[in-house]
């Protein structure tokens, strides 16, 4: 490390960058990576630049859009939003452990049975989300309009647009991705 | 092919596959993160850099001095290009603002250097570094300022009668001021390209874009360079909405990038630089006055309209569309663009229209209100079959009172609130509103080849696929035409190296591609006829092609068995004709909503949101609706939260992350209901198609605002309806009653 000096300024360019790596361990989607990364290394890039699994996507980098939503042992998290260093040993699950274009998961099917996207590119985030929301639910995790917090929570329609309004999708897709959900909820029921 | 006069009835009357719902064939690619987003490209170019951009934090001046010794210091940068480096680039016919080059700052954010380096961490870190200075220059940034300096709404576009005396002998009359607010695309995915210029020579560029011929010939003009030796790639957009039909400054900082460093750069916008770097919808004040008789018939129309351009821009035309979408003898239209130094305005989806029907569509439920007419009859009474300022020119179709009476029927408009703020659930107070919506559906030459060898055929054009569905639905024109099953056609997009297409914007895309890839069908089917082996040499017209089959007299045959395993390859182009002139070809919806809102705190909540539609052959209705599903969600955006906020002593938008800038969310959209009329219009294209993309967001946001004054008795005039601009009113209601 190299402190900053009295003014407050860094000594040189490399300290004025924050050039440091860190050694880290990511399992991704099963698959284990010993890595060697720059400390302001997002998990997202991390996962997009040196896995080259670009299926979570870009949108904000500054966790406003969702379009990063992987789950981190086993809960979901805006990967923009994170270090990847502070993720060392960690189980990540991206859209890639999900299903492949040959042999799709239940949302993956459900999104493409009910139009639940245009231009795709909020769709992995998507489908993370929707995934990571019915366990929520079942697991009794309370939303912002969960009338009873002393019963199993139902999956209504308002339950459902609350815990997904942290994806954006300007291509409006939502009415759609409500359908999805529901499918794959009442199959699961 | 030709397109010269009204289409005959042809095979898409009987279609199997056009017009029948169909899912996205790209959808296992795009659910599964596997469809690869321009930013995405590992593999196309090894040694790829990274190139982060600076934006300038004036919005009109001169940079006085800049130093990038620090930043070219920095680890793992490989270089860096300040605009001084750099003579002025060339301007693209699309472009207002200089993109890069040059001391000369013409807005905000406008992009003034991009470092390039190993990563994305360090090519950021090192822009910090670089140092700025600027002579700022005093410039206008505030819409209404200008106005009222001016005092001009603009020379008539169109003046046809006496509309002020006929405002003056009318019974009824009303004149009022509506404001919209300047708007961001935010597509989720930022403008980004990868660029392989490392030679100085030929360039190669993989981006998100929608017209892949135009931003060609824009990197040509830029760089002063020969198209050919330029290939463009954007097979996967996500989104566009208008933001991404011009050449920006992705592309040319990654261009230059590439050619200092001596290897391919890519670059993303940063969220944050988007929306001042950028294009955006302009804000517009509207002025309409309208004039009726006590029968409901509208006798003048007098729009006029401002809206915001940096010098050289066109604006927001608010006002065309009040020149033909309803009857009345007299009629002043008027667009005036003001000069401001804030960002480049530009087209966003429905560009004029979204926000003329935004005003013209609640200064009608205000005519229909003093008429004490129902606004649906209101509408009906007025609608026109031709051209009001030139009666010889009919409209080829228009449904829109079909819309109206279907929508009224199956909304349940005959139960709805009558008098405005007189129904309440509870704290909510209950609204219903409607509006009626109109967008042009112009169409655009467009050329496609198709490959056919052992019964597969390859589809190639370089229209783009933004959301759209253009894969799918150029898949089942391709089938119908061919006889072939849908998964026997596979269809690339998006690539210079195929015949140049409409590409996609201005509600365009669908009718002209779709036409595009019928013509060269047809032209391989004329191929395949000249080749076969029969007796009497028989015409492609006199073949059917059907189930894989090529079926005529005497021929019974495989397509899988033509052209004896070589591949035949056939290539046109759909070039419309000049009849379309005589005609207007639109596209109509009806909108009807129901809203709460909240009586003490003003919060307005959507319940139910309905559209129908008149846009001719739906080609596929599955991604059709799912088109104005996305313009009713953007207008609920429009109507009720937003608008980019103008910092008006330093020239630039605030709000500009999506945080800021509140597009619609999940939990902000209803149950959405959308109804196709069965309108082929034979005039439009061979498949009697048109589009709906930009349909869906017009007429929306003035349905709500009608909503929320039924619900409340409030009328604002000025979008978005958020709840400090209705707590007044709603207080003041309260007090009285
Ligand atoms: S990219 Fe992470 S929230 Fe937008
Ligand atoms: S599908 Fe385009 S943003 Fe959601």
């Amino acid at each position: 490390m190299h402190p900053p000096d009295q003014l407050g300024r860094h000594r040189d360019a490399s300290a004025a960058c924050g050039d440091d790596h860190s050694p880290c361990t990511l399992h991704v989607n099963g698959t284990r990576h010993d890595l060697t990364l720059d400390n302001r290394t997002t998990l997202l890039d991390a996962l997009r630049e040196h896995l080259a699994l670009t299926g979570a996507k870009k949108g904000c980098d500054h966790g406003q859009c969702g379009a990063c939503t992987v789950a981190v042992n086993g809960t979901r998290i805006n990967a923009c939003l994170t270090l990847a260093v502070m993720h060392d040993g960690d189980e990540i699950t991206t859209i890639e452990g999900h299903g492949t274009p040959e042999s799709l998961d239940a949302m993956q099917q459900a999104f493409i049975d009910n139009d639940a996207f245009q231009c795709g590119y909020c769709t992995p985030g998507q489908i993370c989300s929707a995934t990571a929301i019915l366990e929520e639910i079942r697991a009794g995790l309370p939303s912002h309009v969960t009338e009873n917090l002393s019963t199993a929570i139902d999956l209504t329609d308002a339950e459902i647009r609350e815990r997904m309004s942290g994806n954006l999708c300007r291509c409006g897709a939502y009415a759609n991705i409500l359908k999805a959900i529901h499918q794959v909820a009442e199959a699961h029921s | 092919m030709d397109f010269n006069q009204a289409s005959e009835e042809n095979l898409f009357d009987h279609a199997r596959i056009v017009g029948k719902p169909h899912a996205r064939i790209d959808g296992r690619l795009k659910v599964s993160g596997q469809a690869p987003y321009a930013y995405e490209r590992h593999d196309v170019a090894a040694g790829q850099l990274v190139g982060y951009p600076l934006g300038a934090t004036i919005a009109k001046g001169r940079i006085t001095h800049m130093d990038a010794t620090q930043a070219l210091k920095a680890p793992g940068v490989a270089a860096v290009v300040t605009t001084l480096d750099v003579a002025p680039l060339n301007r693209a016919e699309s472009n207002v603002a200089r993109l890069f080059g040059g001391d000369v700052v013409e807005h905000y954010h406008q992009a003034i250097a991009v470092v390039v380096a190993d990563t994305l961490e360090r090519a950021r870190g090192a822009a910090n570094l670089i140092e700025v200075r600027y002579a700022e220059e005093d410039a206008e940034f505030d819409l209404e300022a200008a106005l009222e300096r001016l005092q001009n709404l603009g020379e008539p576009a169109a003046d046809v009668g006496d509309v002020e005396a006929a405002i003056a002998k009318a019974p009824v009359t009303l004149d009022a001021v509506y404001r919209t607010s300047a708007q961001s695309h935010a597509m989720m995915e930022p403008h980004a390209s990868i660029v392989d210029w490392s030679d100085g020579k030929a360039m190669t560029v993989w981006l998100s874009n929608q017209m892949i011929a135009w931003t060609r010939q824009a990197l040509a003009t830029t760089f002063d360079i020969d198209a050919d030796a330029i290939r463009l790639e954007s097979p996967y957009v996500g989104g566009g909405f208008g933001g991404k039909l011009w050449l920006r400054a992705d592309t040319v900082l990654a261009a230059l990038g590439s050619r200092a460093a001596g290897r391919p750069v890519k670059v993303a916008l940063p969220r944050p630089l988007m929306f001042n770097n950028t294009t955006h919808r302009s804000a517009t004040i509207q002025r309409l006055r309208i004039a009726a008789g006590e029968d409901g018939r509208i006798t003048a129309f007098d729009h006029a309209a401002v809206s915001h351009t940096l010098p050289g821009g066109s604006g927001e035309d608010a006002v065309n569309q009040t020149r033909c979408f309803y009857a009345g003898e007299n009629r002043r239209v008027a667009h005036h663009a003001i000069d401001l130094h804030l960002p480049e305005s530009a087209d966003m989806r429905a560009p004029g229209e979204a926000s003329g029907l935004a005003a013209l569509e609640i200064a009608m439920d205000e005519m229909a209100e003093k008429l004490d007419m129902d606004p649906v009859e209101f509408r009906i009474l007025n609608d026109t079959q031709v051209d009001p300022e030139d009666p010889d020119k009919p409209f080829s179709q228009r449904h829109f009172v079909e819309c109206l009476r279907e929508g009224a029927e199956r909304f349940g408009w005959e139960a709805r609130n009558r008098t405005p703020g007189g129904r309440r659930e509870g704290a909510w107070l209950i609204g219903h509103g409607m509006a009626g919506a109109y967008r042009g559906a112009p169409t655009l030459d467009s050329g496609a080849r198709v490959r056919l060898a052992r019964g597969r055929l390859v589809v190639e054009t370089d229209m783009t696929d933004i959301g759209t569905g253009s894969y799918t639905i150029i898949a089942q024109t391709a089938a119908e035409t061919m006889g072939l099953a849908m998964e026997d056609v596979e269809v690339r997009l998006g690539n210079s190296a195929y015949p140049v297409s409409s590409g996609s914007g201005g509600q365009f895309g669908a009718a002209s591609a779709t036409a595009g890839v019928y013509a060269a069908c047809l032209a391989l089917q004329k191929k395949i006829a000249a080749q076969l082996k029969v007796g009497a040499q028989l015409k492609a017209e006199e073949l059917r092609f059907d189930q894989g089959r090529i079926l005529g007299e005497g021929v019974d045959l495989a397509l899988a068995d033509v052209g004896d395993g070589d591949e035949l390859v056939a290539e046109d182009k759909i070039h419309f004709g000049d009849f379309k002139e005589g005609l207007q070809i639109g596209t109509f919806a009806a909108h009807f909503i129901e809203v709460a809102v909240h009586a003490y705190t003003g919060e307005t909540r959507l319940r139910r949101m309905l559209a129908v539609c008149d846009a001719g052959r739906i080609l596929n209705p599955i991604t059709a609706r799912s088109q104005v599903l996305g313009g009713m969600t953007m207008a609920a955006g429009a109507a009720l939260s937003e608008g980019l906020e103008v910092d008006r002593a330093r020239g630039f938008f605030t709000n500009h992350d999506l945080a800021g800038y509140e597009v619609a969310v999940h939990a902000d959209i209803p149950e959405q209901e959308v109804v196709f009329l069965e309108t082929p219009d034979a005039a439009s294209t061979p498949l009697k198609a048109k589009g709906v993309g930009e349909l869906g967001i017009c007429g929306v946001p003035a349905a709500i605002a009608n909503a929320v004054y039924n619900a409340t008795g409030v009328r604002v005039r000025d979008y978005p309806i958020t709840v400090d601009r209705l707590v007044e009113g709603l207080a003041e209601r309260a007090a009285h009653s």
